[in-house]
Parts: C-alpha cells; structure tokens; sequence
C-alpha cells in the first residue's frame, strides 16, 4: 500500500505522463489539443473547465478507451491489471447484483472467486461507511450512497491511479460536502493518486493539490495553479483566508479559459 | 442512511391522504382479483338465458351447463387430446428459446452474422405461418416434428429480437468499465450482457408462449387428419364434421384455459426471477 502522506509536490515518483497529446473527432472537432501532464504518485489533480474543453476526453484517453491521434500517454513501468480505477458521473452500478458484488467486479473480471478477496471488498466497502450494505441492492440505496459503492469499487485494488469524472455533479450540495470531506479522508487512509474532473471551483480548490484548468474549442490546458494546503484539510479549511485566495485565483483562470473560448 | 431506515419506521400520526390512499390500494387488491369473476358469472349466466329463453338448439348454441357436462364426460379424450398440444407447445416454446437466446447470442456476438441473418428471421416471422404450414407437411415426414417446426416458427421471433434488444442494451459506462478492466467477450457476455437482457428475453418469453400454443393449434389444423395421438385443435375439427358442438366448446375451453395458465406461469417466472432488482416488479409508492 503506497505511504499514507505523500512526499512534497516536486519530489513524488512519476505514475503516468502526457506529451503532447492531440485528440480529434470527425477530422475537425479538437477535442483535445498539445496536452501535455505529468501525474506524480499521491497527487490529487483536478481538471477544471467549461463543458466542452476535452476533460472527459483525457480521462477516456488515460483509460484506453480511445487513442491519441498524435502524442502520447506512457505509465511509469508499464500498465497492468487494476492499475486503474474509475467512478463516472452516474455510480454505473450493475442493478442485479449486490453492493458486495458490485465491489468485486474489477476482481471478478480478474478470475479472482468472491472468498479469495472477500475482505478486501468489505474493507473497502468500510472505508465507505457501507459494511452494513453488503448484500443490499443498489436500489435500495440513495443517490450519495450509490456513490460511495462506486468509490468503494475504484479503490478495491488499490489502483496506481483513480479517475473521476465529475463523480458529485448530480447531487445535491450537502451529499457533495460529505462526499468531498469523505473522499479526502480516503485519500488519507490509503493515499490514492486521484485525477478529478469538475466544473466546481470550489471543489477542485478544497479537495486537490494541483488544479489544471482548460479552455474549450480546442480543447487545451490553459493554466496550472498548485493548493499547497497541507492535507488533512477540514471545515476550517473552508473557511479560511487561504482557502478564499485559491479559490479566487482559480475563479480567475477559469473566466480567462471562457473568455479564449468566446 | 436515509433509503432503508425510513421504510422500518412505524407510522403514529395518521394521514388522511395516505389512508385513502391505503384504501384505494386495498380496494383495488380485491377488484382485480372479483371483477373478472363476477364478469364471468354474469356472462355464463346470460348465455345459459339466452340459450333456454330463445330456445337454442343444441347443435346451434349449446347451454354452459351441457358445455360442462361434456367437458366431463368427454374428459378423458379431451385431457389426451391437451397433453399433445400442451406437450408440441412446450417443446416448441423450449426450442423457441434456445434457438431465440442462442441466435441472440451469436447476432451480438458478430454483426455479419446478425447483418446476414437477420432479415430472414423477420422474413420467417411475417409470412403467416398457415401459408407455410401446409409445404412443411410436404417435406416433413414425421407429423410430431411438422406440427413442432410450425409453433417454433410462431414463437422464437419475439425471443429473438427482444434479447437482441437486450443484450445490446446493456449501460454504456458499464461496458466502458468492463473493457477498462480488461474483460474478455465471454466476461462480458456473462456478467454484462445477459442479466441486462434477462427483462426483455423475459418480455418475449411472455409473447412467445402464447404464440407457441397458437403455432400448434394451427398447425394442427392444416395437418389435419391425425386419429391417434390428436391433439385438441383436431377434436375441434373432427366435433365440427359431427356437428357436436357442445366438445368443440369444451375443448376451446381447454385451449383458452391453457393459454391463459401459460402466461400467468411465465409471468410469474419473471416476477420471481426480477423482483429482486428490475423496476418492472417494484410496488410504487405514493
Ligand atoms: N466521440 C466523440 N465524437 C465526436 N465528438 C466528440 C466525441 N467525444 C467528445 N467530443 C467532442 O469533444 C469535445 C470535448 O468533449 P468532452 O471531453 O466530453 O468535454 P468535457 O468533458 O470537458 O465537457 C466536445 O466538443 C465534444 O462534443
Ligand atoms: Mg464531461
């Protein structure tokens, strides 16, 4: 399990790098254009932008499912099996299965039997609040709930790397403040590398230390602002001077992004 | 935990909405259940007036309780006569989903064999089965396996294309996931694919049983003459050569019964089989 407090920013091991990588759509649409990103081993990057400027994109194109049209994505070591985990904007939970199930799949889809990584699916689902779900169905379960079992699935292997796309957007604002503190305290129990998509200034500045934010058409990086607020990070956090400054930095270059897009 | 708790809670504050509501839901409970029946004994009821007042002939329209009588005196022949169109049914609704489901299977798997064959099964299915029937006797020797092909054609379409529909239905982040985590095509079939057609392949099974017991009926008329081993729509035939219409009655009443049992077991089959999860066999609330 990687060390719970990560080393400084500049000093951290390399997951995975970006160079200049282009991604276009039907020969015209820029989805993505010239980035480049270096992922750093406990990092917690925030993608921020208007709709439009290539986040989802760069996720899909970390995940394999697409293909860089030029440039390229290298993992530090090569990638394998549950070196990655995910969590979309939906909790994309298989309906006919338990929350316990659900948890298993990345194993499952590894050959692993349900007895064999038992207690890892019920640690992770633990470290999630949701021991006492294992064998509800998803159903039965609320909006943010639903989320922490799509968490709890990410992180069960304990992947190099976790990515998030816009994971809290669909809920409402007081699910999405415990979330954010949950998500953080996760991150302090088992130091995750996290690279998270939003459009939400204030969660990319309170959850992330390095914020990457982007202007649409073409997709591109425009900035890249560090919070060096050391983790663990509170309420008071929230409402700290600090916390007011970043965020007003961020808010800044997120209007310059709009305006380039303009 | 909000979801779950608040189901276990026990109410104390009566709500005047919601005891109607509960009500209504209760009255409803017992409608579904006596509305058709009461229905029922009025009809039978009229039908035996009709009968004695207008002074029917038998021949013409035979009385319910003469269609009872003969029900029970012709019993023995008539219960044959169901076992061989219960059992072409059966076996032709088995084959109907095993050749459903498995050409399902293989459509999904390669889409030039689905672009290939695809056309032919909705030829099959909309060219009326009495029009092909009477070649399929032709060339089929064995009588059993004429009448089995006709229901099978009836009945695997809607297999066919509601698991089709299924299996290609399955969420697109999950199939992102699934090839994220580097799932093989079997993986992905099983785990994937196939609980999220489970619904629909449910769907069309319910279809397909009613069809397969119309596929046997009538191919069992253009087969025509049987003797031994007739199943009910020949009974049918041959009472009407005779003009005894009290056993054609009692033995579409059987044929009626049957059908109507058929879907009330597959539609139990799936409450059972999705009640755990699928918002088909949830009870709204509110
Ligand atoms: N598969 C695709 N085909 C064509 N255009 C696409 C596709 N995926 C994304 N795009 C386009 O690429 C741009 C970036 O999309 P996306 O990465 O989803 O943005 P974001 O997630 O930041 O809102 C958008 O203009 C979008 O319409
Ligand atoms: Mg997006």
């Amino acid at each position: 399990m990687p060390t719970a407090s990560a080393a400084p920013l500049d000093q951290r091991s390399e997951v995975l790098w970006m160079e200049g990588v282009d991604k276009t759509f039907n020969g015209n649409v820029h989805a993505l254009k010239g980035m480049s990103l270096r992922v750093g081993e406990g990092d917690f990057i925030s993608l921020l932008g208007p709709s439009g400027c290539g986040k989802s994109t760069a996720l899909r194109l970390i995940s394999d499912l697409i293909h860089p049209t030029r440039g390229r994505i290298t993992w530090a070591g090569g990638q394998h099996a549950g070196d990655l985990g995910v969590v979309f904007q939906e909790p994309t939970l298989m309906p006919w299965a338990t929350v316990a199930q659900n948890v298993w799949l990345p194993f499952r889809l590894r050959g692993k039997t349900y007895t064999s990584v038992r207690d890892d699916v019920l640690e992770a689902l633990k470290l999630v609040g949701l021991e006492k779900f294992q064998n509800a169905y998803p159903r039965e379960l609320s909006g943010g709930m639903k989320m922490r079992v799509s968490i709890a699935r990410a992180m069960v292997t304990h992947p190099r790397l976790i990515l998030m796309d816009e994971p809290f957007a669909a809920l409402d604002e007081i699910t999405r403040f415990r979330l954010n503190d949950d998500l953080l305290e996760l991150k302090d129990k088992i130091g995750c590398t996290v690279i998270f998509v939003t459009h939400s200034v204030f969660e990319s500045v309170f959850l992330s230390d390095r914020i990457v934010v982007m202007a649409a058409r073409p997709g591109r990086v425009i900035r890249e602002l560090t919070v060096d607020a050391p983790y663990p990070r509170d309420d008071a956090f929230r409402t700290s001077p600090e916390y007011a400054a970043h965020c007003r930095a961020a808010s800044d270059a997120l209007h310059e992004a709009m305006e380039q897009a303009a | 935990m909000t979801a779950i708790d608040d189901r276990s809670a026990t109410p104390e504050i009566v709500d005047e909405d919601e005891a109607r509501r509960a009500r209504a839901r209760k009255l409803d409970k017992i409608g579904k259940w006596t509305l058709p029946v009461v229905v029922m004994i009025i009809t039978v009821f009229l039908w035996d007036r009709l009968v004695v007042w207008n002074e029917i002939p038998h021949y013409i329209l035979p009385g319910p309780l003469l269609v009872f009588e003969t029900l029970i005196k012709d019993w023995a022949m008539l219960f044959d006569a169901l076992m061989v169109t219960l059992q072409i049914t059966l076996m032709a609704l088995a084959v109907a989903v095993l050749g459903g489901v498995g050409l399902a299977i293989l459509f999904t798997q390669s889409r030039w064999v689905e672009m290939s064959f695809y056309p032919y099964a909705v030829i099959l299915q909309v060219t009326p089965i009495v029009a092909i029937a009477p070649l399929i006797f032709i060339y089929v020797d064995s009588r059993i396996a004429g009448l089995l092909l006709c229901a099978w054609l009836v009945a695997f379409f809607p297999v066919l294309s509601n698991t089709t529909l299924g299996l290609n239905s399955a969420d697109h982040n999950l199939r992102d996931l699934f090839r994220i985590y580097g799932a093989t095509r079997w993986q992905r079939l099983r785990y994937l694919q196939l609980p999220s057609a489970l619904p629909y392949f449910l769907g069309g099974l319910r279809i397909a049983g009613g069809l397969s017991l119309i596929g046997a009926v009538v191919a069992e008329y253009v087969a025509g003459t049987g003797g031994i081993g007739s199943g009910l729509a020949f009974r049918i035939l041959e009472a009407g050569y005779r003009l005894n219409i009290p056993r054609m009655f009692a033995a579409l009443i059987l044929i009626a019964a049957t059908g109507v049992i058929i879907f009330a077991g597959l539609s139990f089959l799936s409450h059972m089989l999705l009640r755990k999860w699928h918002e088909s066999a949830l009870k709204r609330e509110g």
